[in-house]
């Protein structure tokens, strides 16, 4: 593929585009202004992986913006993978917005909706919603093929992205899980990156789904990996977040290791595993590891799996 | 209907401040009927009103009255008297209501009792369920008869988000109470109806501009007005 052919030309994209098994990551800003510690971050997964997501107000508590922190991340080598929710921005935000990170050099971005406000430290928030994630995918890939804004309006050159979206497998109704994935590569989607998996019996059977579809030819699948640190962890997902499956045999694995460094190694452990047993899934084309500040088990579990090194890209 | 919540006493004693003569101005339609604010609650606030000033030793008037329909002028005329004569009003109409008695009467101060939340439904006796935000731009046509603006905690046009679990969504109510997903809703019934492909047809964004984001809205029937 030339360059010119790419949509964006980021190494997120080439890499895919070469079929090689991708490895993205996350980095959540911080809750001050402290830019150290998205260059600590940064300095840490450099290397290890192809690209950093880097969240949006995540859970709904505010923190330094993404489009900042993906030009710092970049600034300290590490391609960004800016998220972008429809939860804080209207639809001239969000077109302001991704033109501003694009004239920064970012060029991959993820949209999605966004947790709540009641999550988050500022429950008493209006939330905006005037577009949702599909409609905000279709507004970006507008922007970019057809050099248009959401009104119609041309504009002279448009934002090269590379389009991503995120979906969650073990959130109901099921049956609509795959053909939703579908409306999002329809409106124009190019990857996507999946909730966090523990119950792999469960992704593999949505994959099923997926492959009859044919939709894993025609968008870049990433599973998503969270590894955990302790049971602690394992069970307060289990119980309490919305749309997250931890299988009772996962608690039990974490629940049979002492505390701290024992228990963090079979977190690690069972991402390797995990991470194996992807790679050999048809469709699935890379991870994106979610170590929620725990970016340091990174590097050791992607090396452990396999993925060492990380191709370099023209 | 439109639905309101009575303000905490607190609050109304502050709005009415220091003044002598209150009269307490319920509604008998809307408010009525959700047990907020017709006669029998205006008669109730406004006996709260009076015990409190005779233990605090204020000297007051409360009185109360209450119009058939406190957002029409000419049923505010059947209660001007009592309006003109008091030095606060205090409304428990829902916010049409109050505006329309502060209008139609100004400078007359009059102060809402209540707080307007909602355009509801009556799901049973003494619950009240929102149906509707009054958008101005209904494709409750396309979603089985059941709106994704107000009833999915974030307004998706296109599905579910990745927080429906079990038919719920995975915001609570502010008292903790669990919300139906309004997207497992709609495909139920697509199902039902036989219209699943509706689910997967690609819903543009909303023209908000027929909203309140449009500035405060207008609607004249030209064909209805007197020749």
């Amino acid at each position: 593929m030339t360059a010119t052919e790419y949509k964006a030309g980021s190494n997120l994209e080439k890499i895919l585009s070469e079929g090689k098994f991708v490895v993205t990551g996350e980095c959540g800003p911080p809750k001050s202004t402290d830019v150290t510690v998205i260059e600590e971050k940064a300095k840490i997964l450099t290397g290890y992986v192809d690209a950093v997501n880097i969240t949006d107000n995540q859970t709904a508590v505010v923190r330094v913006c993404s489009m900042a922190s993906a030009y710092t991340a970049q600034q300290n080598g590490l391609e960004a993978i800016m998220q972008m929710t429809c939860r804080d921005r209207n639809r001239l935000a969000m077109q302001a917005d991704i033109m501003g990170a694009s004239t920064l050099g970012i060029k991959n971005v993820l949209c999605l909706t966004g947790d709540h406000m009641s999550f988050g430290n500022h429950p008493e928030a209006r939330g905006v919603h005037d577009l949702d994630a599909i409609n905000l995918i279709k507004m970006y890939k507008d922007m970019r093929d057809e050099k248009k804004f959401q009104c119609g309006e041309e504009m002279p050159i448009g934002p090269a992205l590379f389009i991503g979206c995120a979906e969650n497998p073990f959130a109901d109704p099921f049956e609509l899980r795959a053909l939703r994935l579908k409306k999002k590569i329809e409106a124009g989607a190019d990857f996507i990156q999946t909730q966090c998996i523990f119950n792999v019996p469960k992704f593999k059977k949505w994959m099923e789904e997926v492959r009859a579809l044919g939709l894993h030819k025609e968008i870049k699948i990433l599973a998503g990996i969270t590894p955990l640190k302790g049971v602690g962890g394992a069970r307060y997902m289990q119980k309490f977040v919305p749309g997250i499956d931890v299988p009772q045999d996962i608690v039990d694995r974490m629940a049979a290791c002492e505390k701290g460094a024992p228990s963090q190694a079979e977190g690690k452990k069972i991402a390797v595993e995990m991470i194996k047993e992807f790679t050999e899934i048809e469709g699935v084309a890379g991870v994106h590891i979610m170590a929620i500040e725990w970016e340091i088990a990174v590097p050791e579990i992607v090396e452990a799996a396999g993925l060492m090194p990380r191709p370099a890209v023209a | 209907m439109i639905t309101a919540e009575r303000k905490p006493l607190d609050e109304i004693l502050e709005l009415v401040g220091d003044k002598k003569k209150i009269l307490v101005a319920g509604c008998d339609t809307c408010v009525a009927i959700c047990l907020t604010g017709g006669e029998k609650e205006a008669e109730i606030l406004a006996s709260e009103l009076r015990i409190l000033a005779e233990k605090d030793g204020r000297a007051v008037e409360v009185e109360h009255t209450a119009a058939i329909r406190q957002c029409e002028w000419e049923y505010l005329d059947m209660i001007a008297e009592k309006v003109e004569a008091a030095d606060v009003v205090l409304s428990l109409a829902c916010g049409i209501g109050i505006q329309s008695l502060a209008e139609k009467f100004a400078p007359q101060l009059v102060m809402p009792a209540v707080n307007t939340n909602m355009l509801g439904m009556p799901q049973e006796h003494a619950v009240w369920l929102e149906r509707c935000v009054a958008c101005g731009e209904c494709r409750i046509g396309l979603t089985g008869g059941i709106c994704p603006v107000v009833r999915c905690s974030k307004s998706l046009m296109n599905g579910p988000c990745g927080g429906s679990h079990d038919g719920l969504c995975e915001v609570t109510t502010p008292e903790k109470e669990e919300i139906e997903c309004a997207w497992a809703l709609i495909w139920e019934r697509l199902k039902a109806q036989g219209r699943e492909e509706l689910m997967f047809t690609e819903r543009p964004p909303k023209n908000w501009s027929k909203s309140s984001s449009g500035g405060p809205r207008k609607m004249v029937r030209e064909e209805a007005k007197p020749v």
